[in-house]
């Protein structure tokens, strides 16, 4: 057990041990893994709606004239293309190529963006931006003003819906909008973390707990379920998002871990951009694939992967598959077996177990 | 929660029960519930060996894997086949129909190092 009195809280804190969360230390953040269970959660956001408190992830602002100059160089992705309320996903990666973290861009204005980072790397992230900064903008580390509440399932627009007078119906998919949640501003936007439908809400921290009891009353009638980190893995897990520390960190770049389409060749210079050229021009060495379980056994985060009796590579994440009934995971194997249908074997606690690569991801929501 | 008198408990969160010279082992309440969503159980095979306080199994919840520490020492002398198929049976009955395995026990003093019930019951905070 870690020492509590040490970790950082989200302004729901005492809302999840009022409600009888279970509370674990994640990087740093005293943090909801499971309210009334993982298979619970993660069924309520497949078939209904469920509430995430996401309020550790970080916010990173990059103000000025010159903001798309240094988001540009900073990320991987065309900030260019984004239109004012558009995000979209990126890497933010070091010279070497590896990630510094994946991030959502958001582009308020033409001389204002809003960078939702992880958790652990915020401040990392942070100092990495700053230290960039060669065209004067201002970067505010601005994690402390915003709460973050995800609402995500089939029911979130109709839940989210009840609270705000914004037409949700007219935000797409990685589209936000600044407006309200029950008269207060917000920022509303249609993405998430799960593979479902839903909206993330970023809001004043001193709001948060208002909004998250709204937000429970007004899903009641959809069996809204409050959801902690357990689902919100198991979720991203089926629908194939990297998790930093796992799918991605300094060694991975986004070329291995599947994540060429937020890489813009065609955009100017990038911070990695070079090394990723050169992995590129000698040829991936080793890339991310999904597998399922075929023998007993879980194969889980860090267990060896074999492929004819030797080792080749790991996995990355891995469990089972709530809304699928499989085992599943994903791992890193030399390019020229990276593909659906090898027939490979996970380590699980000494026993190679027989399993087979599949295609990524492994759950697409109908649409 | 009250844990039955009749079983004897480990600090690991293991129980068992004794009758004539076998003992029925499981996991506790207190295990089940820490563990959440019970989704894969690992026995050894009938015939194996066991030694008091060594790792015979273990329980996979969706996010964990957790250790079982045999309560006694002996020989595995019967499985319990519904947990293949309904592990989740683990957090419904875990006292009762989801027992894990059978110990034909070698020697049955080793009992009296286990917590009864009130015992368990303090050590885990009541």
């Amino acid at each position: 057990m870690s020492q509590t009195a040490e970790l950082r809280k989200t302004p729901l804190n005492a809302v999840h041990h009022a409600s009888g969360a279970r509370m674990v230390d994640f990087g740093g953040w005293e943090m909801p893994v499971q309210y009334s269970g993982i298979l619970d959660e993660h069924a309520a956001v497949r078939t209904a709606v469920g509430l995430f408190d996401v309020s550790h992830m970080g916010e990173i602002e990059v103000r000025g004239p010159e903001a798309l100059s240094l988001v540009n160089q900073v990320s991987t992705n065309n900030a260019a293309k984004l239109t004012a309320g558009q995000a979209h996903y990126a890497g933010l990666l070091y010279e070497h190529g590896g990630f510094a973290d994946d991030i959502l861009v958001h582009k308020v204005a033409d001389d204002s963006y809003f960078l939702c980072v992880n958790a652990s790397n915020q401040d990392k992230d942070f100092e990495h931006i700053a230290s960039q900064n060669k065209w004067d903008c201002t970067v505010e580390n601005a994690g402390a003003r915003y709460a973050q509440i995800a609402v995500q399932g089939p029911k979130a627009q109709a839940t989210l819906q009840k609270l705000t007078s914004v037409d949700l119906s007219s935000i797409r998919y990685y589209r936000f909008v600044d407006g309200e949640v029950s008269g207060a501003p917000a920022r509303i936007a249609r993405t998430g973390y799960t593979g479902e439908d839903g909206f993330e809400i970023y809001v004043a921290p001193e709001q948060a707990e208002a909004r998250w009891k709204e937000l429970l009353e007004a899903g009641a009638d959809f069996g809204i379920k409050p959801c902690g980190l357990g689902a919100r893995n198991t979720l991203r897990l089926e629908a194939a998002m990297a998790l930093y520390g796992h799918e991605i960190d300094a060694t991975i770049s986004p070329l291995e871990a599947g994540l060429e389409w937020i890489v813009k060749f065609d955009k100017g210079d990038f911070t990695g951009r070079a090394a990723l050229e050169k992995q590129k021009a000698a040829g991936v060495k080793r890339r991310l694939i999904g597998f399922e379980m075929q023998g007993r056994g879980i194969g889980r985060d860090g267990y060896e992967v074999r492929v004819g009796g030797a080792a080749a590579g790991w996995v990355t994440s891995g469990g089972p598959a709530p809304a699928l009934n499989k085992n599943i995971g994903m791992c890193y194997l030399p390019a020229g077996v990276a593909v659906p249908g090898t027939a490979i074997e996970v380590v699980v606690r000494n026993q190679p177990v027989p399993a087979v690569t599949v295609p990524l991801p492994f759950y697409k929501r109908a649409k | 929660m009250t844990y039955p008198e009749n079983l004897k408990y480990t600090k690991e969160h293991e129980w068992v029960s004794v009758e004539g010279d076998t003992g029925t082992v499981g996991i506790t309440y207190h295990a089940q519930k820490e563990l959440g969503d019970i989704v894969y159980v690992d026995l050894p095979k009938l015939g194996a060996a066991v030694e008091a306080g060594k790792s015979f199994g273990s329980v996979e919840s969706v996010k964990a894997v957790s250790d079982i520490y045999s309560p006694v020492t002996g020989e595995i002398v019967g499985i319990n086949s519904l947990l293949a198929e309904a592990p989740e049976k683990l957090n419904e009955d875990p006292h009762g129909a989801a027992w894990l395995v059978k110990i034909k026990l070698a020697s049955p003093a080793e009992l009296d190092a286990l917590l009864s019930a009130a015992e368990y019951e303090a050590y885990i905070g009541g």
